[in-house]
């Protein structure tokens, strides 16, 4: 790790108060991805500025039909919110699925969605779901946040506040990990929403996390697993490495997604 | 001793978990030396490149420096390799230079190029950054097959890549067997390299006494000795009065710490030049790119066999994957630890076995717990397996038909070895029981309606522990001895430390050795201090690999235990008047037979050290044995294991429903660690069919660096296990003890395979490579189903 002058503000102001001062700073949420990062030398930040003490970043709020999950609420508080477990039970379970324990009581789900990891779940539900990321500038749709492989909408000085999920008929996401490092290898989300159905694909995209039309349209006209049996992602667009070559992965959504039908019921 | 006691036999808890499990142990990276600095290793990024020139101006003179050396620095001595082979020409095996610090050319990703020395680790690192060398990368040669036909040389100086062409049997025999076989089954196996991972990572301190000129390296290492001697005689010229190793509390090794490093001599050499102790610690991703790696060998094997499935001869031709550089044992793992095996636990009577082993562009292979016998055992087991399929014989009966009969011991086999106990019978039925082999049929149907498939698999082994006698292994190319020493040291007030040449990396030995203690002097544990891993404490010491300790370093404990109560038996024949034949000495006491004059063993000890009283004509005061046991031959565990799974054939997730396995180790002194060392094997061999594998490129870069690619087994991977013991003795050592802690890592991998292969079969699949992931599962699954459609 290469020394780096730490700050921990209270408030978003002033957390991109501090950043705007910064040579070259970061925001660390969970510092899940970033910490690591740090300790291998992969990254040099002049200045990182540490969420944690932004308190009105943490908490959950249900009301009629959303839920909004604050930006520095970690994975376990989501998992073991009843009322997110009763909204979106899907989403409870897939925040209940991230990682470790110790990930899940560091890591956040505004960390999880401003990284955009490939191989990260929360994009997934984001993107079936149909959240909406709100920042400290505007809403953006989870359509128009993620843009590729660690890429997002947000500005360099944007900070996101909070995640808001409506909610859906049934839903359900089915992960298929990878046996090493136990990200997503392939994670599906499915659900059937007011707008029709959504399907989201993780951990197999050339350009991280991204929807299904053709399974969504299936699904909108018949929401069965046989439904989506017979649809194959197109390989040509997925990841290949050691764990799964493309066709491996294609297979994969194919039977997650019809896991997932399944278990959403 | 009786049950709950504390002798042989007795399940005692170990003595030294609670210092492990409090986090009160003294590993090599909790020492701290006054004046220590800190060194990181600059190291290769290329497999193999010509380095034209460093420049570490900038380094040299960055802050909290203390120094910078590289190759041009370190003229020393070559690191040794302890094994040599004779090729089936009758020429000596190419020993090419392996330089502590690289000398012109890397020859692998992770070599070693320069160290840097600072105030602490951080600067270490960063000074390293600016350090500039300039390399002119070389083609890769990172497949075997490739290192032997293509035209890129690792060792330019050797003309070639191939280290050895070694073969053991007769050829032509064979082939006369084969001529006359009613059926060969053939097959091509890989097994697949893995990377040891310990859980604590190398670490290493060098330090040097200006007054005295007396070295002193704290490493992590399971033999001490063997270090001091390979380091000191051969690549610094440091004379063993001169040179202290210290292994303190070691975190793992599986073999992978048995070897002398480049790392032990850099830290050692160049505390003698900065005049400053150096601290080396590797940390996770250094631990993967420069701690030996096990196994890689590419072979095809022929069984001929009659019309009965009875085998008459075996042919295989192995390819061995030395690394870069020749490791510490590399060169007699595929050889004298692997086709030796081959016989296996049948009576096949010609086997013929040629060994290729090759250098390529990669970190060196050596031993890896099982080292060479896991390789025979999944060789031989998944050849059985197959056989019995294509004959139509179930998977015992094409064993039990072929097992060596349990009255044909000691058994001469046609490689080598000669068995000296065993019975494959009663560990094979044992193990069916266990298993409950009966009711397989009705889980497979209940895995079959929920959409699953499910598959046992067999494997009856037997392996070769205590690697012994000297005097047989030197006729065979060992540099050196394989006996073990022990001093057993009754202290004044009758307590007991014991110093042992084994070593204890996770093991229990200190428990262990204490049981020998215990019941042999019936004195209680807390008594007793088993003392290892410091040269200038323990007399000397081969070490611990091999599974030998029990059965070797155990052995002189108890040859110096008999000293000890041979010389006691005289005192306490003196000080009670008594002839030396009538003393008996039982449960800590001594008494004269036929009479009620007893003397408890610490009036003895007391006596021997205030010797008012006391034979002085006869003996000399103290009572302080040492012993050096040489084995009479190797020991030869066995047994079989059993391993049930459940195929997901949607997405070839393989799931190990039970793992039973039932071994024979000889003579048990704890059941508890027993188990505990088998259930760890077995988790290592589960790992190695499913989990595990190191994947480089083409290029000889290490695409398995990190625990994001590199699947390590966890617990959720495991079911519980069915561990169980069926016991013939060793008939050459007085415990009867054979060895444990490889047994798991032997048996297993064949068990888990053949089960796959088991539960696919119907659907065409005939073979799975190890490991068995899911995408390996479902591309086997997906090939084989048009050839069984057309089948």
């Amino acid at each position: 790790m290469y020394a780096f002058d730490y700050h921990k503000p209270s408030s978003v102001a002033d957390a991109i108060a501090v950043l705007k001062k910064a040579d070259d700073g970061t925001f660390v949420a969970g510092g899940m991805t970033l910490i690591p990062t740090l300790k291998q030398r992969l990254a040099q930040p002049s200045d990182l500025i540490d969420l944690g003490g932004v308190k009105e970043l943490v908490g959950i709020t249900v009301s009629g039909n959303t839920v909004t999950i604050g930006a520095m609420t970690t994975h376990a508080a989501v998992a073991k919110s009843a009322e997110v477990a009763k909204a979106i039970p899907a989403l409870a379970a897939l925040a209940g699925g991230i990682g470790d324990p110790q990930v899940r009581n560091r890591g956040t789900i505004g960390g999880s969605v401003a990284n955009n990891d490939p191989a990260a779940d929360y994009p997934a539900a984001c993107l079936a779901l149909g959240a909406t990321i709100k920042t400290d500038k505007r809403e953006v749709k989870a359509d128009d946040f993620f843009t590729g492989l660690f890429e997002t909408d947000l500005a360099e000085d944007e900070v996101i506040v909070s995640v808001s999920f409506p909610t859906a008929d049934k839903a359900a996401y089915m992960k298929f990990d990878n046996p090493a490092s136990r990200y997503a290898l392939v994670g599906v989300f499915v659900a059937k929403t007011a707008g029709g159905a959504k399907v989201a694909v993780t951990g197999a995209g050339q350009n991280g996390v991204f929807r299904v039309p053709e399974m969504e349209k299936a699904l909108s006209a018949n929401w069965s697993a046989d439904a989506v049996a017979g649809l194959k992602v197109n390989a040509g667009t997925l990841n290949a490495d050691i764990h799964a070559s493309a066709d491996y992965r294609a297979h994969l959504i194919t039977v997650m997604a019809k896991r997932a039908v399944a278990a959403a019921g | 001793m009786p049950d709950g006691g504390t002798g042989i036999g007795a399940a005692v808890k170990r003595v030294e978990d609670k210092r492990f499990l409090t986090g009160r142990g003294n590993y090599t990276d909790d020492i701290n030396r006054p004046g220590q600095t800190y060194a990181y290793i600059l190291r290769s990024p290329h497999a193999h490149a010509k380095i034209n020139k460093i420049d570490t101006s900038a380094a040299t003179s960055a802050p909290g420096i203390v120094a910078v050396f590289t190759g041009a620095d370190m003229q020393v001595g070559s690191i040794p390799c302890g094994w040599q082979i004779h090729s089936k020409d009758g020429s000596p095996m190419h020993e090419p230079a392996h330089p502590p610090l690289a000398q012109g050319k890397v020859r692998c990703v992770g070599d070693q190029v320069a160290i840097v020395i600072a105030d602490s680790y951080s600067q270490a690192k960063d000074a390293a950054e600016k350090i500039v060398v300039d390399y002119t990368p070389l083609p890769a040669v990172v497949d075997m097959s490739k290192a032997l036909s293509g035209k890129t040389l690792v060792h330019d100086e050797i003309g070639t890549n191939l280290c050895y062409d070694w073969a053991i049997g007769d050829e032509a025999l064979t082939d006369a067997a084969f001529a006359k076989a009613a059926h060969v089954t053939k097959i091509d196996i890989v097994n697949n390299r893995l990377i040891p991972n310990a859980m604590e990572p190398r670490a290493a301190i060098g330090e040097y006494d200006q007054a005295t000129g007396e070295y002193t390296l704290y490493t992590t290492s399971q033999n001490p000795h063997v270090i001091r001697l390979l380091m000191g005689a051969f690549v610094l010229s440091i004379p063993e009065h001169k040179l202290r190793v210290v292994a303190p509390d070691v975190g793992g090794g599986f073999g992978s710490k048995i070897f002398h490093y480049a790392e032990e001599a850099i830290v050692t050499w160049a505390s003698s030049r900065v005049r400053r102790p150096i601290k080396w610690t590797a940390d996770r991703s250094e631990a993967f790119m420069s701690d030996a790696h096990g196994r890689d060998h590419v072979t095809h094997a022929e069984l001929a066999m009659d019309s009965e499935g009875k085998f008459l001869a075996l042919k295989v031709d192995t390819k061995a994957n030395m690394g870069a550089y020749l490791s510490t044992f590399a060169s007699s793992v595929p050889t004298y630890l692997y086709a030796t095996l081959l016989a296996g636990v049948y009576t096949t009577p010609v086997i013929y076995c040629n060994v290729k082993a090759v250098f390529t562009n990669t970190i060196p292979v050596d031993a890896y717990r099982g080292a060479g016998r896991p390789e025979a055992s999944y060789l031989l087991e998944r050849l059985v397996d197959r056989a019995a399929r294509e004959l139509g014989l179930s998977q015992a009966d094409i064993r039990r038909r072929n097992f060596i009969p349990t009255d044909a011991f000691p058994y001469q086999t046609p490689v080598a070895l000669q068995y000296d106990s065993g019975n494959y019978t009663a560990t094979l039925d044992s193990a069916q029981k266990a298993a409950d082999v009966d009711g397989f049929a009705a889980r497979r149907k209940a895995s079959e309606a929920r959409g699953k498939r499910r598959g046992l698999g067999y494997s009856t082994y037997v392996e070769a522990c205590g690697i012994a006698p000297s005097a047989v292994v030197g006729s065979l190319g060992a540099r050196a001895g394989l006996y073990e020493s022990a001093e057993v040291r009754v202290h004044p007030t009758g307590s007991v430390t014991v110093f042992t040449g084994s070593h204890s990396h996770g093991q229990g030995h200190e428990t262990t050795f204490a049981q020998l203690v215990s019941e042999k002097l019936g004195m209680p544990m807390e008594n007793i201090e088993i003392s290892h891993g410091d040269t200038n404490k323990v007399q000397f010491g081969m070490g611990t690999y091999g599974s030998r300790s029990l059965a070797v370093g155990g052995e002189a404990i108890v040859k110096a235990l008999d000293k000890v109560i041979a010389k006691a038996k005289k005192i306490a024949a003196h000080i009670m008047e008594a002839s030396d034949s009538d003393i008996e000495f039982k449960d800590g006491v001594f008494t004269v037979a036929g009479t009620d004059k007893t003397l408890p063993f610490g009036q003895v000890a007391l006596t021997a050290y205030v010797p008012h009283n006391f034979p002085h004509q006869e003996l000399e005061p103290g009572l302080d044995e040492k012993a050096f046991y040489d084995p009479l031959n190797f020991t030869f565990p066995g047994g079989c294991h059993i391993c049930e799974v459940e195929v997901d054939p949607d997405t070839g997730v393989v799931t190990v429903e039970r793992m039973t396995a039932v071994d024979d180790v000889g003579r048990v002194v704890n059941p508890m660690i027993v188990a505990g060392q088998i259930h760890g094997g077995l988790a290592q061999g589960i790992g190695q069919a499913l989990l595990e594998g190191c994947v480089y490129d083409e290029d000889g870069q290490l695409l398995t660096g990190s625990y994001m690619d590199y699947t390590m087994p966890r617990a959720d991977n495991l079911p519980s296990f069915s561990v169980g013991t069926e016991t013939t003795l060793c008939t050459h050592n007085s415990l009867g003890v054979k060895g444990c802690g490889e047994v798991g890592a032997i048996g297993s991998p064949p068990s888990v395979i053949n089960a796959v292969v088991d539960a696919l079969w119907d659907l065409g699949v005939r073979d799975v490579k190890m490991p068995a992931s899911p995408q390996v599962v479902w591309a086997a699954i997906n090939s084989a189903r048009p050839a069984a459609a057309a089948e």
